[in-house]
Formats: C-alpha cells, sequence, structure tokens
C-alpha cells in the first residue's frame, strides 16, 4: 500500500466526496471516497454515506442497459462509502456547456425517465464529454419512482442550475434540453412542466 | 414633484419594514465618498401570536398600524432629524403578508407625498443579503438566507442574486415554528428549539433527511417529528434531533453550491442565521472548502428597518430613480431574482 499511496492524487474535493485519481490494475481509475461529515451527526452520517454509495454503484451500472453512458465500475465498499470506477479523461460540462450539449443532456433524462430512474443530482458538474460522448456521474441521490412529482423535481433542479450558474445561456439551452426531452420520451411533457411550475411557487410567500 | 437631491457628502434615508411580524423604522446615513453607511436609530415592534397559534395576517396588521405613530416617532426623536431634512423614503414592498406590507406602504407614501421626498420600494429579502454584507464586510459571498419567509443559497452573477439552491416546500422558520406550536411554544419558537436543544442529552432520534441537489425539503420531516410527539418521545431529544437533521440538510446544500461556485466567502442571514449550532455547522462545512463564514450580527439578523433604509439608500445613489405615489406597489410574491442591483458587478 505504501507504493501505491505515492501514486494517489486528490483531484477535486467535492461536496460530497473526495475524488482521487489511482492506479487500478494498470489503468488509472478514479476513487470517490464519500468522507466522514464532522458536522453531521454521526448516526446520520454513517448512513448516508452507506446509503448513497450503495445506491451510486448499483446505478451506475444499472443506467447502461438503457444506453447511458456511464463510467465503468470497478470496486465498491459501502462501510468505507468508497467507490472505485473508470476515469473519463474529458471535459466537465459545467466548463463547456453548449444548446446542443443541453440537448443531449435532455434526451438522458428522458430516457432515464421513462425507465423510471430519477437522477436527483442533475448539475452541468454532473456530465463529462469525451470524443463526443456524454458521461453521466454521481448517482448518489439517485432513486426509482414513476411519479410525475419526482421527474419534476429533476427538471426543475436543472433548470434552477441553468437559472443561476449558466445565466447567459439560460433561456436557449433550457429551450434545448426540453426540446431533447421532448423528442426522446414517451411521457407528457406538459404535464410535467406543469407540475414544475406548481413546485416553483412553494416554498416562497404566494 | 420631488425634491432635487441636494449635493453633499451624505445622504439621510428613512426605511419602514412591515413585511410579516415586526414593524421597524431605521435612519441611516450614507457615505457617498466613501460608499457605506451608519445606522443612526433603529425602532422596533414585534407582534406576538398566542402560544400555540400562528401568524395572523390580519391581527399582523392591526398591531403594525397601532404602534407605528411610536415607532416613527421615537426613530425619528433618537435620531434628532426633523423629516425635512430626509433625502428619500423607502419601504419594504414585498415579499410579505399583504395586510401587513399595506400599512408600511401607506405609511411611506403619506410620508413621501407630505414631505416631497422621493420614495423607494425595497425587496425585503435583497434587504437581508445587502445589509448583511454591509455590517459583515464581505465582497463576494455565496449566501444563505433563512428566515420564517426564506430558505436560499444566493450567489451574485450578472446583475441580479441568482438562487443556487431553496427550499421545495416548507422554508426552515415555518419547519420550527410550526413544530414549536405543535408543542406549544408561542412563535417564533426557533430560540426555545435551539434552548431544548442544547439542554438535552443529544441523543439522536431518527428524521428524514431530504435533500434534492441543490434543494431541500422539510414537510417530510415535519410530519415525521409530529408522530414522534405523538408516540412519546422526549421532547428536548426531538428537537435536538430536528436542528441536527434539518440544519445537516441545509449545511450540505451550502457546501454543494460552495463547491460548485468556488466562492470564499460563506454569509448566513435571516432570523435563523442566529442559531448558533446551526453556525457551527457551516463554519465545519466552510473550512473543507477553503471559505470563510460570516454571521451577519444578531441584532440585524431577524427583520429590522435598516436592511429596507441601506438597500434603498444604495438603490437611489446607483441610478437616482425613484416611483410616482400612484405607481408604488406591494407585491406578495416579489422574487429576489427579478430584482436589478445596479449598485454591484
Ligand atoms: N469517473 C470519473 N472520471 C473523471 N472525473 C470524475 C469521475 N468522477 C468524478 N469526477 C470529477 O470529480 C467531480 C466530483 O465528482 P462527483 O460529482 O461524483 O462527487 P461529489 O462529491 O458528489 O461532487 P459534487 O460536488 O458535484 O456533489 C466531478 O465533477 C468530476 O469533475
Amino acid at each position: 500500500m505504501g507504493i501505491l499511496l505515492l501514486q494517489v492524487k486528490l483531484i477535486k474535493k467535492g461536496a460530497e466526496a473526495d475524488i482521487y485519481l489511482i492506479p487500478w490494475h494498470g489503468k488509472d481509475a478514479i476513487s470517490k471516497i464519500r468522507k466522514v461529515k464532522s458536522y453531521r451527526n454521526r448516526y446520520l452520517d454513517d448512513n448516508i454515506r452507506k446509503k448513497r454509495t450503495i445506491h451510486e454503484a448499483n446505478m451506475l451500472s444499472n443506467v447502461k442497459k438503457f444506453g447511458i453512458t456511464t463510467p465503468f465500475l470497478y470496486f465498491m465498499d459501502p462501510v468505507q462509502a468508497e467507490i472505485i470506477m473508470e476515469y473519463i479523461q474529458g471535459t466537465n460540462v459545467k466548463d463547456v456547456l453548449s444548446d446542443s450539449i443541453a440537448f443531449k443532456i435532455g434526451r438522458y433524462v428522458a430516457i432515464l425517465h421513462d425507465n423510471n430512474v430519477i437522477h436527483g443530482d442533475l448539475t452541468t458538474s454532473n456530465f463529462i464529454i469525451k470524443d463526443n460522448s456524454l458521461f453521466l456521474i454521481d448517482f448518489g441521490l439517485s432513486f426509482f419512482s414513476e411519479r410525475i412529482e419526482d421527474k419534476a423535481v429533476d427538471l426543475r433542479l436543472f433548470k434552477e442550475v441553468l437559472s443561476s450558474a449558466h445565466i447567459d445561456l439560460f433561456k436557449e439551452a433550457y429551450e434545448s434540453f426540453i426540446t431533447g426531452y421532448s423528442s426522446s420520451t414517451k411521457n407528457n411533457i406538459n404535464k410535467i412542466l406543469r407540475v414544475v411550475g406548481e413546485i416553483e411557487k412553494r416554498g416562497r410567500y404566494s | 414633484m420631488n425634491e432635487v437631491t441636494k449635493i453633499s457628502e451624505t445622504m439621510f434615508g428613512l426605511g419602514i419594514e412591515s413585511t410579516a411580524h415586526t414593524f421597524s423604522c431605521s435612519i441611516m446615513e450614507y457615505d457617498i465618498v466613501k460608499r457605506n453607511g451608519k445606522i443612526i436609530s433603529e425602532e422596533r415592534s414585534i407582534y406576538k401570536a398566542p402560544s400555540g397559534s400562528g401568524i395572523h395576517p390580519r391581527e399582523a396588521s392591526r398591531h403594525h398600524m397601532d404602534k407605528s405613530p411610536e415607532i416613527l416617532k421615537q426613530c425619528l426623536k433618537s435620531a434628532n432629524l426633523l423629516p425635512t431634512k430626509l433625502d428619500i423614503i423607502s419601504y419594504s414592498a414585498g415579499p410579505g403578508l399583504g395586510p401587513c406590507l399595506r400599512v408600511g406602504a401607506v405609511i411611506a407614501r403619506a410620508l413621501s407625498s407630505f414631505y416631497c421626498k422621493p420614495l423607494i420600494p425595497v425587496n425585503h429579502a435583497l434587504g437581508h443579503v445587502e445589509l448583511g454584507m454591509m455590517l459583515t464586510g464581505c465582497n463576494d459571498p455565496l449566501v444563505l438566507l433563512v428566515s420564517g419567509g426564506h430558505t436560499m443559497i444566493l450567489a451574485f452573477a450578472n446583475k441580479r442574486w441568482r438562487v443556487f439552491g431553496e427550499t421545495l416546500d416548507l422554508t426552515i422558520g415555518q419547519l420550527l415554528d410550526q413544530f414549536g406550536r405543535y408543542i406549544s411554544l408561542s412563535s417564533p419558537c426557533g430560540n426555545k428549539i435551539e434552548e431544548f436543544a442544547t439542554n438535552s442529552s443529544h441523543d439522536y432520534i431518527p428524521l428524514p433527511y431530504i435533500v434534492k441537489g441543490n434543494d431541500v425539503s422539510f414537510s417530510g420531516l415535519l410530519t415525521a417529528a409530529k408522530s414522534n410527539i405523538k408516540k412519546g418521545c422526549d421532547i428536548q431529544n426531538l428537537c435536538f434531533s430536528i436542528q441536527e437533521t434539518s440544519f445537516a440538510m441545509l449545511t450540505e446544500v451550502v457546501e454543494r453550491a460552495l463547491s460548485f461556485t468556488q466562492k470564499k466567502e460563506v454569509l448566513i442571514v435571516g432570523g435563523v442565521s442566529a442559531n448558533t449550532r446551526l453556525q457551527d455547522m457551516l463554519t465545519q462545512a466552510a473550512e473543507r472548502q477553503d471559505a470563510k463564514l460570516y454571521s451577519c450580527p444578531l441584532n440585524y439578523s431577524g427583520d429590522n428597518g435598516s436592511q429596507i433604509a441601506w438597500t434603498a439608500l444604495c438603490d437611489y445613489q446607483s441610478n437616482h430613480r425613484n416611483i410616482e405615489i400612484e405607481n408604488s406597489f406591494i407585491n406578495q410574491s416579489w422574487r429576489l431574482d427579478s430584482v436589478d442591483v445596479n449598485w454591484r458587478f
């Protein structure tokens, strides 16, 4: 382990996890470790880290059969809250968002939703572009649901990210995202968008 | 019809706040050269709902009407300033409770037309943020606004405060108040719940922890907490567990937004920012993301007239725009991210 440690490189302190680049059977790999959150009650924290690690590992592999591109899962340890997966040496969509990428994201989300998978954390930083392929990561908050409400929350989150972090592109990117979604879904997009509108009104004075 | 603003180094502004529980007047001085401000005087009166019941908009507005002459008079008196010396009159125009907002607006309109002073409507949430920044001296923060009316994560971009995360249902203030009233406390209940939590044996009772991306949801937590009361759980430990769960949810979404935006400052404002456990959690999360936590001074975390006076002064100084009486409005659901902030870049 001593020699290995030297080759372990912390590449990102995410909100939830530390992301390391590590050697794995002769290849580069990503080790994602959900570290103990000192601010969170220990019992609560253990539960959350374990649950999310398991969800993420399962869903990474699960969604491949619907045609969603994700990193390959190599290893999972729920107790340490660690996942080892394929390293995607690409560009984070947060830095290169465009209308055409938003369209592709819309199609991805529609496919997930038609298979009753809710991603739960649809931010632009959870998409990576590599050689024209779009990779979706970070499934820790994902779950299965048929409910329109849950699908609407997914769409609303992406809208919130566009209208805050990508305000310059907001209008066009959101339109492309919705167009992409509509083009692929069997669901009634207008019904979902109506619920998005309802959710936006909650939590504020009305 | 408005007096031409005099050319001088300072301006005086009156701010009137009447969004919800609080009726408050403040007079602030704005230093045009240094671009900073000073609170000259501030008076408040807070409507107290009977224990076990929530704020009734009409009752609260009656309270505001009753108290307003005295509060206004006292505010002018402690400032030792005649109304004629004021440069602008401002009021909280929303978001908030209609009947309450109307009281402040009516008084502001009357003063503005009688003394021929420019009238400035202010967004209440913007007031929390702007006063918090002035008082703490931070520059480019990620803001957590936590109060009875709001639970939002904000950062400034392209002329406006943008919403990076918020609650999908109840605000944190509503969660604490509605639970507090359920156990017969009188609202606002945040203080008492914090006291119970501190004095508890710190035994955690599991409650739903619901984070959806950058957003939180508290309604399931409230329902579960109430049903634990029915089951006879210890009230103090339940208060402890509500705080541990809800504040950790907020801290997690703040850390997410920090990691995403790479901001180096976090500012908490709003009534709930007074809670020391919340501050403690946020300090730890900020540290991990190499950011520094600023919290609004206790005395100004809740609703106050200075947040209105200060924001109006900044606004008026930046564009010299005011509104005519006949166009003066209130808007109960005025969105913060629809307001242009011309004095920030
Ligand atoms: N398999 C991978 N290949 C390449 N880079 C990755 C991979 N997984 C994660 N990353 C990088 O690390 C960052 C954080 O990863 P991830 O979103 O899984 O962690 P997190 O802690 O949940 O982050 P967040 O701050 O988004 O909540 C990603 O935005 C991405 O840049």
